[in-house]
């Protein structure tokens, strides 16, 4: 086995529940499928049942889900303006999804899916590909003033231009290594410190006395992951909403 | 001691997978032929490569990502968001008609209230005439009784004192026989023959 030491690393491993395989492509279904599904499954379904009352005073639960509705809203509204909110069920369904799947994270052995670079780099592109697309549809080549901002003298424009076409480029990178980033470091050195306290113990009285030390360390970062996990959704979508900002009005800079 | 849930399940399921995964881990096995080896060998574990950065499940992960995300895509947009946005026009709404109703409501208080202190103006303006014109009535009435009765009680009192005047001069008159008689008995008395009724007459007249 791998011994008595603690991998902090281990939580983060794909393993394979129903192996599928496609066209010689392993497809199969993992526990980071699992639990991409169970995020969807509670996402909608608490959104689901809270609001099948429609009740004109809303309950507690019902009020939550009317909360999350309008915070994004008015993020989007804000972000974005009035032409943005074509895209609210789009940076709400991103919200909604890395919010719970951060939230999911944080019980004791559950994957983390957002903990996986590939998914957040696919959300991420799914973020900048819609902003592409839309831009271009919408503004055609005029899109592409987005690079060259106002009021920069000529000599400066194609360094400027340089600029922000890897300002760009680097969008997706940014957002997707941000959150991937965030909820890894935070797991590991939950784990890390956890860990702590585990190998510990079992020296003895000392060991013991001197594993209060990482407990209360623990104890501490699970809070902080919790405000971790709500933040990197939020970051999340207020960064969507700005780059769409940006597709609604490519000239706004 | 120390093992996942995952670490177990995997010992469980592919014991022969985890052994290597467990060497491949702690010795850091070199990356090449690590990559050469995925698939059957290291399923259960993750080699030397960061688990994040394992491109094992890369493809399925991206199909189950698509899988789900868009399932929820399409129930956000198809029936969440609709019915959230839905409540919430529907209490906007009603709010809003509340509001209205309520204004609607005061101003006619506000009608109702103009009228009542119109009427009640109006009632005590008529309930002053109407006083004023009963006492003016009284005061009238009053005064023409008191006229008639001053008017009565002076004839009756013009009458009493013309009864009186009569009784007097009646009186006095009496008064003159009854002084001639006594005039006549007095002188009959003391002198003794009858004076004559005349002389008598004349003597008290005289004295008179």
């Amino acid at each position: 086995m791998a011994g008595d030491k603690v991998d902090p690393v281990h939580q983060f491993v794909v393993n394979k529940i129903v192996p599928i395989e496609i066209g010689g492509i392993d497809f199969s279904f993992t526990n980071s499928s699992l639990f991409m599904v169970v995020a969807v499954v509670l996402a909608s379904g608490f959104l689901y049942l809270t609001t099948s009352q429609r009740g004109l005073i809303p309950g507690r639960l019902q009020s939550v889900s009317e909360l999350s509705y309008e915070f994004i809203a008015s993020m989007l509204r804000e972000g974005a303006g009035s032409h943005g909110m074509k895209f609210f069920p789009m940076v709400f369904s991103l919200f909604m999804f890395v919010l719970t799947a951060n939230l999911l994270g944080m019980v004791p052995y559950f994957f983390t899916v957002t903990s996986q670079i590939i998914v957040t780099f696919a959300l991420a592109l799914f973020v900048i590909l819609t902003v592409i697309v839309y831009g271009f549809y919408k503004h055609g080549f005029g899109f592409l003033g987005l690079f060259v901002p106002q009021g920069v003298p000529g000599a400066l424009l194609p360094l400027v231009v340089a600029i922000e076409v890897i300002s760009f480029l680097s969008r997706p990178i940014s957002l997707s290594v941000r959150l991937f980033a965030n909820m890894l470091a935070g797991h590991i050195t939950l784990k890390v410190f956890a860990g702590f306290v585990a190998t510990l113990s079992t020296m003895g009285a000392i060991g013991i006395g001197g594993a209060v030390l990482p407990l209360a360390m623990t104890v501490a970062l699970t809070g902080l992951e919790f405000l971790v996990a709500f933040l990197q959704a939020y970051v999340f979508a207020v960064l969507t909403c700005m780059y769409l900002n940006d597709a609604v009005h490519p000239g706004g800079h | 001691m120390f093992v996942t849930a995952a670490y177990a399940q995997s010992t469980t399921t592919e014991p022969t997978a985890t052994e290597g995964a467990a060497a491949g881990h702690d010795a850091a096995a070199p990356a090449g032929e690590l990559h050469t080896e995925t698939g059957v060998a290291h399923e259960g574990g993750h080699g030397g490569v960061f688990p994040p950065f394992d491109s094992t499940h890369f493809a399925s992960q991206l199909l189950w990502l698509a899988i789900s995300f868009g399932l929820f895509y399409l129930l956000m947009s198809k029936v969440i968001i609709p019915r959230i946005g839905g409540i919430l026009e529907t209490r906007h709404d009603r709010i809003a008609q509340d509001l209205d109703e309520a204004a609607r409501l005061k101003a006619e208080a506000d009608a109702a209230i103009a009228s009542y202190e119109q009427e009640l103006a109006a009632a005590k303006a008529k309930g002053n005439a109407i006083a004023s014109e009963a006492r003016d009535a009284a005061k009238v009435k009053a005064d023409a009784e008191r006229a008639s009765l001053e008017a009565d009680l002076s004839q009756k009192i013009s009458a009493a004192e013309a009864r009186i005047a009569d009784i007097k001069a009646a009186a006095l008159a009496e008064v003159g026989t009854i002084a001639t008689d006594t005039a006549a008995a007095v002188v009959e008395r003391l002198i003794g023959p009858k004076a004559s009724e005349a002389d008598v007459a004349a003597a008290v007249q005289s004295v008179k």
